[in-house]
């Protein structure tokens, strides 16, 4: 069968196999679905993240903050405009409340792109540490800003949202966004955010404008960052602006980079084991067995997670997941360097 | 399903990827796999409480950014779990186990915490949290599990009104303006007040409100009401003050934070102005008399805990606190002792560890005396009890009085 179509069954199996998963959901640990569902999240904020950091090879730094825009917008929509919604439809039936969902994660991943296109057109003229410093500032204003929207609640931060996000949604929206992200690289338009990281004098020689390739890779990756923020306000029901601070993006950034900038399938798995690692360390403290000491160490276990970041990036600098294919790079060897023609070359 | 959807990545690589896979391919996969595993593993070894333990969930910001708050409670909760299991544990004999997690000063993190401490961990009640932002955000999940969590310290208001499963040992923030008034009254016998509160702030704007109503209600006049705008926007105070001076007031109460109750010193007395001022907690730093220096000396706050105070159980708590952890409690400390204290009581009183039996043995508990002061719950389930008052004199704050409610 044709790659492509066996690209499109795959997504619609994922999305049947999530709503069938979501089906049984009251029955699973809610302690553990909470985890699946931020895993879920932190998959398509690390995948959107790889189109800009990955992909196109610019160093943003200020992801929480679109992630904030749609958390924010979406909830105030679901939470300001949800009875007139209702009122509308007739009732709060399983199928008004999935269109309303839909519709306000929609409209906060619509009000990240406007701000990262805001962001982006005056920011990706620049290059590398100047970019990650100028999308940093960015991120922060974001937070600023909303801090000090009284509408929202300010720093007191925004509750009573309806607790919306199901299995089926969030991994849904995971298989939708790899499916984009794939597909787009595929596509032939895609192929240009691959030369403007890879070469972007180059890219401009063959016709390719490497602002513009730049710009959409960042609004689509705030896209994807403003749904995540919306599914995540709706998972957790309350909202705070210091939750989307730049430790936030720098914990995304660090998923992108351990899984291997520019590979969809190793960032996802990174995505995966850093939310995972997290949650299990709080296990390790409750382990009898183990020595009363290494239980007062693991207690901490912010310190265990940053020494294994630490002993992952000095051991595996091309990413934990660097044995994935990538893109342009020949399967299972780190990055190769590109070979300098000699200066005067015939 | 998914990661096999974004594996169709490299098309045209199949071929080469074909001839890949052997142990070195599957190898990492199995590595990969075996953290999930383990994960899943983690939460039955973790189950090793014995049965007749008595589960208490904690969760509090043990790193981070208000890391201070959370290590204080959690060893002020240590020293009462010890207590209590000392003391023969509750319900004939069963101990108290309190399993502890922390969020890292983060919004976000409470809710898996939470989750985690009443899905896996089978808490009975869960006590938790200084901040008020990350109480919101545990508040529902509690609410919803019907498992009573009992907050330290969070002060602001909305975060009882989130379910009658939640409740608090410490006074909400306007609950200091009743205090104050009272104080003026009874303590310094003042007949004619002034009131100069922050428009900005809702906490400001509480307290003025509260201590409006009882004042002016227990025979009290207020003769002046202005404000002014806090955050660091205005910064000369002296046309109120003027005007507040024509009044002649016998103090002035200024529910602001210290930075403007400095300031607004030292205009006041450079204008003549020689009356007390009074201000809530939002006073209580040691940045107050570096700003306002001399000019403080006489005004009077209110706080929620002093170690000067002379009650003998405050400084029994202040002894046993020194010994365990070598160190002064703060503020944060004896309300999260008293917490626990109070958690423990009502599990004695339901006899049961049945979340709606200990929540409604909790909304029961009427002059439990704690450490920071004779504890009533409301029927808002917040706790009415006893402020501290400190009185400004040569740039330290001593322990003054204790206000009823």
């Amino acid at each position: 069968m044709n790659y492509r179509h066996i690209k499109k069954w795959l997504l619609l199996a994922a999305i049947i196999l999530s709503g069938f998963a979501s089906h049984f959901s009251d029955a699973i640990n809610a302690y553990y679905l909470q985890v699946v569902i931020f895993i879920g999240i932190n998959i398509i904020l690390a995948v959107g993240l790889n189109l800009i950091n990955g992909y196109t090879g610019q160093f943003s730094l200020g992801h929480a903050g679109f992630m904030a825009i749609g958390a924010y917008v979406s909830a105030y929509l679901s939470n300001e405009h949800s009875a007139g919604f209702f009122h509308a439809l007739g009732g709060a039936s399983f199928f008004s409340v999935a269109a309303l969902f839909l519709g306000v994660l929609i409209a906060g991943g619509l009000a990240a792109a406007v701000a990262g296109l805001i962001v982006g057109v005056p920011s990706l003229r620049l290059k590398g540490d100047y970019l990650a410093i100028v999308t940093l500032g960015f991120g922060e204003i974001i937070r600023v800003v909303i801090q000090n929207t009284d509408a929202v609640g300010g720093p007191r931060g925004y509750g009573g949202i309806a607790s919306y996000t199901t299995l089926f949604w969030t991994y849904s929206i995971v298989a939708i966004t790899i499916y984009v992200v794939v597909s787009l690289i595929d596509s032939t338009y895609g192929r240009g955010f691959l030369t403007v990281r890879d070469d972007a004098v180059a890219a401009e020689a063959v016709g390719i404008n490497p602002t513009r390739y730049k710009v959409t890779a960042f609004v689509l990756g705030a896209f994807f960052a403003g749904i995540a923020g919306g599914l995540y306000a709706h998972s957790t029901t309350y909202i705070n602006p210091s939750g989307f601070d730049f430790q936030r993006s720098i914990e995304i950034v660090i998923m992108v980079i351990l899984g291997g900038m520019g590979s969809t399938a190793g960032v996802t798995f990174a995505a995966i084991l850093l939310t995972l690692l997290l949650e299990y360390l709080r296990f390790v403290s409750g382990y009898q067995w183990l020595p009363e000491i290494v239980r007062r160490i693991a207690a901490n276990r912010v310190i265990i997670y940053s020494l294994v970041l630490i002993a992952l990036m000095l051991l595996r600098p091309q990413g934990l997941f660097g044995w994935l294919p990538r893109r342009g790079v020949p399967v299972g060897s780190a990055r190769v360097k590109r070979t300098k023609l000699p200066p005067h070359a015939p | 399903m998914i990661l096999f959807l974004c594996l169709t990545e490299p098309f045209e690589l199949r071929a080469s990827h074909a001839q890949a896979i052997g142990w070195a391919t599957v190898k990492p996969f199995i590595r990969y796999i075996l953290v999930p595993v383990l994960f899943a593993t983690g939460g039955l070894l973790a189950r090793q409480a014995r049965a007749q333990d008595i589960v208490v969930g904690e969760f509090a910001s043990l790193t981070g950014s208000e890391a201070t708050f959370g290590v204080s409670s959690s060893n002020g909760v240590e020293l009462a779990k010890e207590e209590i299991n000392n003391a023969g544990g509750l319900l004939g004999g069963r101990k108290i186990k309190v399993i502890m997690e922390d969020d890292q000063s983060r919004p976000g993190q409470p809710s898996a915490a939470v989750k985690k401490l009443v899905a896996n961990d089978k808490a009975i009640a869960i006590v938790g949290e200084i901040a008020s932002s990350r109480s919101l955000e545990a508040a529902p999940i509690c609410q919803n599990a019907k498992i009573p969590m009992v907050s330290p310290g969070s002060t602001n208001p909305s975060v009882t009104e989130k379910g009658d499963y939640i409740f608090r040992v410490c006074f909400i923030d306007p609950f200091q303006g009743t205090v104050m008034a009272k104080f003026a009254l009874d303590n310094l016998h003042a007949k004619k007040i002034a009131i100069l509160q922050d428009v900005k702030s809702d906490y400001s704007k509480g307290l003025a409100q509260f201590f409006r109503e009882y004042f002016t209600s227990h025979g009290g006049q207020i003769v002046t009401d202005l404000s002014y705008t806090g955050g660091g926007t205005d910064k000369d105070f002296r046309a109120q003050l003027t005007k507040i001076k024509t009044g002649q007031p016998d103090a002035i109460f200024v529910p602001g934070y210290y930075t403007e109750a400095g300031l607004i010193a030292k205009q006041a007395r450079s204008l003549g102005i020689k009356v007390p001022l009074l201000g809530g907690d939002g006073w209580d730093s040691p940045k107050l008399t570096e700003i306002g220096g001399a000019a403080l000396d006489g005004c009077y706050f209110s706080t929620h805990f002093s170690v000067q105070d002379k009650n003998a159980k405050v400084q029994d708590f202040v002894k046993k606190y020194q010994a365990k952890f070598r160190a002064v409690p703060d503020g944060m400390a004896p309300l999260g002792y008293d917490a626990m204290m109070i958690l423990g009581q009502a599990i004695n009183t339901a006899s049961s560890t049945d979340g709606t039996k200990i929540r409604d043995a909790l909304a029961s508990v009427k002059d439990y005396p704690g450490v920071t002061g004779n504890i009533t719950i409301d029927e808002k389930r917040n706790a009415k009890k006893a402020a501290v008052v400190l009185e400004v004199k040569g740039s330290k704050t001593n322990f003054f009085a204790t206000v009823p409610p």
